[in-house]
């Protein structure tokens, strides 16, 4: 479901990795090919689990003995209990969802901590590609047409820190990460990080 | 020799097999009955089963295999009865995704079968004669019940994994619940925790079927040296429709005709789907008792997993540490994949640890057994990963392999 290319660590999930405590039970939610549940699993010792649409995505993470259901985050996060993992992960796949909000609290509610990474439409490149062009944004990164588009849901960083605070929940840390994938500085304020940054990553409590 | 000849030549093999069966069978007496859910306990009873590959050191490398309605201890070998190869032997033998060269794997024949299991084709001991319909009914949790006296008289203590599809799945379920500890990983494919509404239909009309043959005798055919044929062919038949798919009929038979050019206007089998069933009913009758499929179908009917948890089936993996694998098929509709996500969801509730897959293929309930590559990956993937954490060791031959996977 990620428009990020897949051929080396993608840096989110290396921001990810480094937020996660060590043996923590980790659900991945939109896995993909398994990566960040296998950088999970063996670096940081995790009980990592994994939900994946596509079967391909499935069938790569259980031939690689990764615990992959296929299943999306509209659908089958209602199942799991309160505080089941850690940490619950959704990186690169909220814009994609039908009810982004409800899907933020389920993670809450399944989750003691929640990380999420998301696109952030707000980037410069975006504003420019609408602005001047008058057209949607199509970069490297965000490569679909408006029609074809899984991601049904932009949003910017500033967008979704409203949507916590509407949800009542913590965000304990957040990285923003520029078109190069080099963080932007801590100290720098919203606006800088909402047009400067191309991604964004949060760990949120309830 | 007159097909008549032919015909008692196979009622007498399979007669053989139902007490004295081709495979190993392990005897129990009445110091060790069977309590069946029933409640009566059955003695003295028997198990026949099938064992391939190595059981290594530890005894940690056991698979066993539970086979469906009308599978048998054959799954990687030939059958006895029919010369046929084993009905699972692309899935299970050396190399395939159920390695034989890594794991010792077990099949057993169900309880109430006919292939050496107790059953009512097996001669009671009070009578002489074959049980018949005082055999008492059985569930699929007494046929686990079975299986876990026989891997106890195995020696061993905990499977690696259960494996099985569509009720050798149930009984996989079944396993999971009764036998939390005894097993490390279960692998459920193509089945569900309950049977519908619509598939104890299905059931009802084969059933009707054999006891509305003159030749099915109240259950008493053996004793009067006939059989019911035609209904259980037509049973199977019926059956048979079941484990296929609208579009897998319509790619292999269409509307064409059967070694015609018209239609005869008659009620010959004209198209080719009504030979194909005629040959699979009348081939069926060859191998399996008529008996055996009322009380293996009813077993079936009565599965309802969670009913034994207060309605709850998360309760019945309540705790659960093992590793499960689910798969289900996108035309199945006989254990549609809402039946395999009610059991995935009722896996998280309980927070287990569980593999889920829905594999596209346009075959119907019987993909499972058919070659489906992308469900020999998820087997093999699923197995292989536990192995690994078990120490279990892949056989010397595919340490290469082992390494670069």
């Amino acid at each position: 479901m990620s428009d990020a290319p897949m051929t080396e660590t993608r840096i989110d999930h290396r921001v990810i990795a480094e937020l996660v405590e060590p043996n923590s039970r980790v659900l991945d939610v939109g896995c993909g090919n398994g990566e960040l549940l296998e950088i999970l699993a063996t670096s940081k010792g995790a009980d990592a689990r994994g939900i994946e649409i596509s079967q391909v995505g499935v069938n790569s993470c259980v031939a690689r003995g990764l615990s992959v259901i296929q299943g999306d985050a509209d659908e089958d996060l209602s199942a799991y209990p309160d505080s089941a993992f850690d940490y619950v992960v959704l990186s690169q796949t909220l814009q994609a969802t039908w009810d982004p909000k409800e899907v933020v609290r389920q993670l809450l509610r399944i989750g003691s901590h929640v990380i999420v990474s998301i696109p952030n439409f707000g980037y410069w490149q975006n504003r420019l590609h609408l602005l001047f062009k008058g057209h949607m944004p199509v970069t490297d990164y965000l490569p679909h047409s408006w029609y074809d588009t899984p991601n049904i849901h932009f949003c910017t960083i500033r967008d979704f820190v409203d949507l916590t605070k509407e949800l009542g929940c913590t965000v304990e840390k957040a990285v923003a990460l520029n078109g190069n994938g080099q963080r932007i500085p801590i100290q720098a304020p919203w606006w800088l990080w909402n047009l400067f940054g191309e991604q964004a990553v949060f760990l949120l409590k309830r | 020799m007159t097909s008549q000849d032919g015909d008692a030549l196979t009622d007498a093999a399979r007669l053989r097999e139902a007490d004295e069966p081709s495979s190993p069978v392990i005897r129990f007496g009445k110091d060790k009955p069977l309590r069946l859910d029933a409640g009566v306990d059955l003695a003295p009873w028997q198990i026949a089963y099938q064992t391939y590959g190595t059981l290594n050191e530890d005894r940690s490398n056991a698979i066993l295999v539970c086979h469906a309605l009308t599978g048998d201890q054959y799954v990687a070998s030939t059958n006895p009865l029919t010369g046929k190869p084993g009905w699972w032997s692309m899935m299970v033998g050396p190399g395939r995704p159920i390695d034989t060269d890594r794991f010792f794997v077990i099949c057993a024949n169900v309880l109430g079968g006919c292939m050496g299991t107790t059953g009512p084709a097996s001669t009671n001991p009070e009578t002489g004669k074959p049980y018949a319909l005082d055999m008492p009914l059985v569930t699929i949790r007494d046929m686990v019940r079975s299986q876990a006296m026989l891997i106890d008289e195995l020696g061993i203590d905990t499977l690696f994994a259960v494996v099985g599809g569509s009720m050798g799945g149930m009984q996989v379920l079944q396993w999971a619940a009764s036998y939390p500890d005894r097993l490390f990983s279960a692998a459920v494919l193509c089945s569900g925790a309950r049977h519908s509404s619509q598939n104890i239909a299905f059931h009802e009309v084969g059933r009707q079927a054999v006891m509305a043959d003159p030749d099915w005798c109240h259950g008493k055919y053996l004793e009067y040296d006939v059989r019911p044929a035609k209904g259980l062919a037509v049973a199977r038949m019926a059956a048979h429709v079941t484990y296929m798919s609208d579009q897998s009929l319509h790619r292999k038979f269409g509307r064409s005709l059967q070694d015609r050019e018209h239609v005869t206007f008659g009620f010959d089998a004209d198209f080719q789907i009504e030979s194909y069933l005629r040959h699979q009913g009348m081939s069926f009758v060859d191998r399996f008792d008529a008996n055996s499929y009322l009380y293996v179908t009813r077993a079936m009917d009565y599965f309802d997993l969670a009913a034994d948890y207060g309605g709850v089936l998360a309760h019945a993996f309540k705790g659960s540490k093992t590793r499960f694998c689910i798969a289900s098929v996108t035309s199945d509709w006989l254990f549609p994949t809402s039946e395999s996500r009610a059991v995935v969801h009722a896996l998280n509730a309980a927070a287990g640890n569980v593999s889920f897959v829905e594999i596209d293929s346009p075959r119907g309930h019987d993909a499972f057994l058919l070659n489906e590559p992308e469900l020999f990956t998820m087997v093999r993937g699923f197995l292989t990963g536990g192995a690994r954490s078990r120490g279990i060791l892949p056989p010397a031959l595919a340490d290469d392999w082992e390494a670069h996977s």
